[in-house]
């Protein structure tokens, strides 16, 4: 057994250290922020932290929950991320079902595909888009940053394959028993649905809690904002100007123990729900992706 | 007539995405004619003067033009060769990795970096990297001068290309791991019997069993080349490394955005697209071909 030879033991040994190095390496950035943001001002600004909080202190975080600003934001963008992801998850559940289908039980199967794949290869850029967002008078509206990411064709492609694997006979039993094609996809498909759901639904609220470039484009007023935004003028672009300035905000802005707690609110969602969908989205993601 | 009241129903769940699609793909479409226009906002674009292949023309005579799309193919075709071939390696080794546990620990923190977005990891990596931050501060132990990651022409592309695999890499290995997890054990068990040892069979067995995989991908990123990471560019780069970081995207912000010249930036933009449909379409043909896949 190969296992069991001595070279082989070695490379294990080594390769396995190896390996966890590499994984550490993927989370360290974010324990430096955790700990930057538990530590005292002085300590972060002169650069001392490391992995581990310096004279421990939650005033960044006191700070940051002060900033009305901020705390509007964080509510923006968890009123998109729902209504954003419920909406993906019905379009996306309800488009896929007639497409799962074979060109012979659905005759407009062929051009609503070449519909979907063209969009996915072809657009017409940011400016015609912006535009477009223009003259619809979606400017400064909530729902700019929720309806056009909600036909994704790409989670529709993941849906539909994970209907094709659903055994025949379940539809027919329940077509033969009177059931129409609703009835069927919302009592039958949807409850053996449920890890892809779930895997639409994590990379939905992904998408939506790490949207930035919408708020920036298309909100005028930084308080319309969502959090992405407004992490992505305060901490990237240390844009004064999308807060109302006074001295005590100036002051907020330009402590790095304040923008690391910043940052780590802004990750925490993620960080949170990852543990409970990361087993599906694996099994998700392959089911759908590499289906011959 | 008959199969639309058979099929009414298909045609009623596909209806709220289709307008959708109309509203937030095709009508943006039409708006490609401003990429032939000499567009102003107050005049929209009926209004407009038309000045035929002008931007275009424009596009290729401007210097900085020419550098941005030199830069964009740059990046993306690093990015593109990296982001196969650390997670090809990986996967392997991952392979070897005997404890379950072990090997599934490793897994989860490796694919984390993938669901943060640029903001947040732009705004830890600005901290990191600068100067005086943790990165120089280590290299500094080992007596390196600072480096200044992301303001130094010589640099920003390395940076860029490195942390985009940092940030990709475990998620990427994904397709390769439930390829691995297909291979037929009895392939191991004759080759052991045959007195292969693990590094003969990774060669032999395990690699070329990879490979339909690494077509797939390989090929699917072909379409993808002229895309070499806004969100990240945006996120890192600063004026003094337009030079070597600015690609395609970012100077359409730029130019279109900022500087309110919509008709050039629109006929960037749909250089852009028809390329890289040319690019999707050849690559999914490609993989279809060579691998035998097929989207829908």
């Amino acid at each position: 057994m190969y296992y069991k030879t001595r070279g082989y033991r070695v490379f294990s040994v080594l390769n396995t250290c190896f390996l966890i190095i590499l994984a550490v390496m993927c989370i360290i950035p974010l324990v430096h922020v955790l700990a930057v943001s538990f530590s005292a001002k002085s300590a972060a600004d002169a650069n001392l932290v490391g992995l581990w909080p310096k004279q421990f202190s939650v005033e960044a975080y006191k700070k940051t929950i002060d900033n009305p600003v901020f705390l509007h934001s964080i509510w923006i963008s968890v009123q998109r991320t729902v209504l954003g992801t419920a909406l993906t998850l019905l379009i996306t559940f309800l488009a896929a079902y007639p497409l799962s289908k074979d060109n012979s039980a659905f005759k407009g199967r062929t051009i609503y595909s070449w519909l979907f794949v063209f969009t996915m290869v072809f657009n017409g850029g940011m400016i015609p888009f912006y535009i477009v967002i223009q003259k619809l008078g979606l400017m400064n509206s909530f729902w700019v940053l929720v309806l056009p990411g909600a036909v994704n064709t790409f989670l529709i492609i993941l849906m539909l394959n994970f209907f094709r694997g659903v055994p025949k006979e379940l539809e027919e039993a329940a077509l033969i028993d009177g059931a129409n094609h609703f009835r069927t996809l919302f009592s039958i498909y949807l409850p053996i649905s449920l890890p892809s759901i779930a895997t639409i639904a994590l990379f939905s609220m992904v998408f939506h809690w790490n949207s930035w470039f919408d708020g920036l484009l298309y909100m005028n007023n930084s308080d319309k904002f969502p959090l992405a935004t407004f992490l992505q003028t305060v901490i990237i672009q240390r844009d004064m100007s999308s807060m109302s300035i006074n001295p005590k905000e100036m002051e907020l802005i330009s402590q790095t123990t304040v923008r690391a707690a910043q940052i780590f609110i802004g990750a925490a969602p993620i960080l949170l729900v990852y543990p409970f969908l990361q087993k599906y989205f694996v099994k998700g993601m392959t089911l759908g992706s590499v289906k011959e | 007539m008959r199969t639309l009241r058979k099929n009414w129903q298909f045609h009623v769940m596909l209806i709220p995405a289709m307008i959708l699609l109309i509203l937030f793909s095709f009508i943006p479409m039409g708006g490609i004619v401003m990429a032939f226009q000499d567009y102003k906002p107050w005049l929209h674009i009926s209004g407009s003067e038309w000045v035929g292949l002008d931007n275009f023309r424009y596009l290729f005579e401007r210097e900085d033009s020419m550098q941005v799309i030199w830069n964009t193919l740059i990046i993306a075709v690093l990015k593109m060769i990296f982001n196969l071939l650390v997670p090809f390696i990986f996967a392997i080794m991952l392979n070897e990795v005997r404890k379950l546990a072990v090997q599934r620990t490793i897994q989860t923190l490796v694919y984390l970096p993938h669901f943060l977005s640029w903001v947040i990891l732009g705004g830890i990596l600005l901290d990191l990297l600068s100067t005086d931050g943790f990165v120089n501060q280590i290299l500094g132990n080992f007596g390196v001068q600072p480096i200044f990651f992301l303001g130094d022409n010589n640099w920003f592309r390395f940076t860029v290309i490195l942390t985009d695999v940092w940030k990709e890499f475990g998620y990427n290995t994904i397709v390769f791991l439930a390829a691995l997890a297909g291979i037929n054990p009895s392939l191991y068990e004759a080759a052991e019997i045959d007195g292969a040892n693990r590094w003969k069979q990774t060669r032999f067995i395990t690699m070329p069993s990879l490979i339909p995989m690494v077509v797939v991908v390989g090929t699917l990123a072909l379409g993808n080349v002229l895309n070499a990471g806004f969100d990240q560019i945006f996120n890192l780069y600063n004026p003094l490394v337009y030079q070597k970081g600015d690609i395609i995207d970012t100077f359409v912000y730029r130019t279109a955005i900022q500087n309110g010249e919509m008709g050039f930036g629109t006929a960037i933009g749909l250089f852009k697209s028809a390329i890289s449909m040319v690019l999707i379409l050849v690559s999914y043909q490609l993989a279809k071909k060579w691998a035998g896949y097929r989207i829908f």
